[in-house]
């Protein structure tokens, strides 16, 4: 039953090698024909517990740092990195990622719901839509062919790393609003530097909607789809960006958790991989946020967005020739 | 057109014991993650590990079980406590922010929080089966 088997390394170390077949079997092949190099291949039978929490450690704690830098979430950072460089099952590598995903959310929406700029009310409304949609994803994903899902994985990561670089565009406005925005009170304010800019919510109906998706994706994915979430409050909604960033943050915590819960039930949740994730995924984002204040990360963004279109395209080649 | 737009501001307090609540919860997990990783790193620290293939049969997949493993001071049952108060933080943000909506009497807000609310308890007891 190779029902799941996303664990990339787990297809291509059992046969032999007579042809570069995935991406990187072919830079592994360039590698070894033009500069004689092997690239040693890791492989965590042989890794003794300590050896593999101090590497996931560390990883984790890279995938905390520059998720928090790029705005992009550890968790399209840790799945590739338990599954394509480690070779963990899939089934593991998601339980980690939406532990992951609760600790980045609730640390940084501390910070935010402090300044203000989260707007409860919006968040608490659309969770209606993420949390029923997360376990949606859930069950889905209980009875899709690991193949899909790993196709599904690598659009979402071609999205995100899309998203990243397009330039942010604030469509809010304070001129009309929806029927639906006012009977569900999702008009508010935030604080600016001259001081408090009332916004007011548009088709809220759309938004909701879009929430459905980030959502099922995020139970489907064990990732936080912080990039889908922010699209249907700035591109649907019209929420300043601003706030749409910080309350999609806030909502995470609460989508995840109720997936979470049921990844737990699952088995999913390996205690030896969480520990390690958790630890290294949240320092490296409190470092990355006090990093962030006096960094401009255009570049680093860049750079970001290459290799994780790559492991995007990797994802998706692989789950379009397997069988 | 001339309807007049509704504004609505988050009681500043309130914020604030919610950011706080956030961090605490992060915190205190973040502890015992740790030290139950230092208890599983003691005792286990030279095994071989084995995560190539899921096996849906381990232990501590219920919050009864890692309950019971607590009480054996199982490295793993307490790394997986400490998971567990994790993803209760959110879920303490929407109790919390259901009675800060009753404080304010804004009762279609206390309902939605109790039908999100819901919605989490069901996936508490909701079992798929692999």
């Amino acid at each position: 039953m190779d029902y799941w088997t996303l664990g990339l390394l787990d297809s291509s170390s059992i046969q032999p090698k007579r042809r570069p077949s995935t991406p990187t079997d072919f830079i592994d092949y360039l590698m070894q024909k033009y500069l004689g190099l092997a690239v040693p291949s890791v492989d965590i039978c042989r890794m003794t517990v300590l050896m593999f929490t101090l590497v996931v450690l560390l990883g984790a704690f890279l995938a905390g740092l520059l998720g928090s830098l790029t705005g992009l979430g550890g968790g399209v950072i840790i799945i590739p990195l338990l599954t394509l460089v480690l070779g963990v099952d899939v089934h593991y590598a998601i339980g980690a990622s939406i532990i992951s995903v609760i600790a980045t959310s609730s640390g940084s929406a501390a910070a935010y719901v402090k300044e203000g700029i989260t707007n409860v009310r919006i968040g608490m409304f659309l969770e209606l839509a993420t949390t029923i949609s997360a376990i949606t994803g859930v069950i889905i994903a209980t009875y899709m062919k690991a193949d899909y899902i790993k196709v599904v994985f690598g659009l979402i990561l071609l999205f995100s790393a899309y998203s990243m670089l397009k330039k942010k565009i604030d469509h809010s406005n304070n001129e009309k609003t929806s029927v639906l925005a006012n009977y569900f009170k999702l008009n508010g304010s935030y604080p600016t530097p001259d001081g408090m800019k009332p916004y007011a919510v548009h088709r809220v109906m759309g938004g909701f909607a879009m929430m459905f998706v980030a959502g099922t994706l995020s139970g489907l994915l064990g990732i936080g789809s912080g990039a889908l979430k922010v699209l249907g409050m700035d591109n649907i909604m019209k929420i300043p960006f601003k706030v749409s960033t910080t309350t999609s943050n806030f909502m995470m915590g609460v989508t995840a958790a109720a997936s979470a819960l049921v990844y737990l039930h699952k088995g999913q949740i390996d205690p030896g991989i969480a520990m390690p994730v958790t630890i290294g995924v949240i320092s490296g984002a409190t470092l990355g946020a006090k990093i962030l204040l006096r960094t401009n990360t255009d570049k680093l963004k860049v750079v970001f967005a290459v290799v994780i279109s790559f492991l995007a395209l990797q994802m998706i080649y692989n789950g379009l020739m397997t069988r | 057109m001339g309807k007049a737009i509704k504004h609505y501001l988050g009681d500043k307090d309130v914020q604030l014991v919610l950011g706080t609540l956030l961090r605490v919860g992060v915190i205190v997990s973040t502890i015992v993650v740790c030290i139950g990783g230092i208890v599983f790193l003691v005792q286990h620290h030279g095994e071989a590990v084995d995560y190539k293939n899921f096996r849906p049969e381990e232990r501590f997949d219920s919050v009864a079980d890692i309950l019971a493993g607590l009480k054996q001071v199982d490295g793993l049952a307490i790394i997986q406590f400490g998971v567990l108060l994790l993803i209760f933080t959110p879920i303490a943000r929407v109790v919390f922010s259901i009675f800060s909506f009753l404080i304010e009497k804004d009762y279609m807000y206390v309902l939605i929080g109790i039908i999100v609310l819901c919605i989490i308890i069901t996936s508490l007891y909701l079992d798929i089966a692999h």
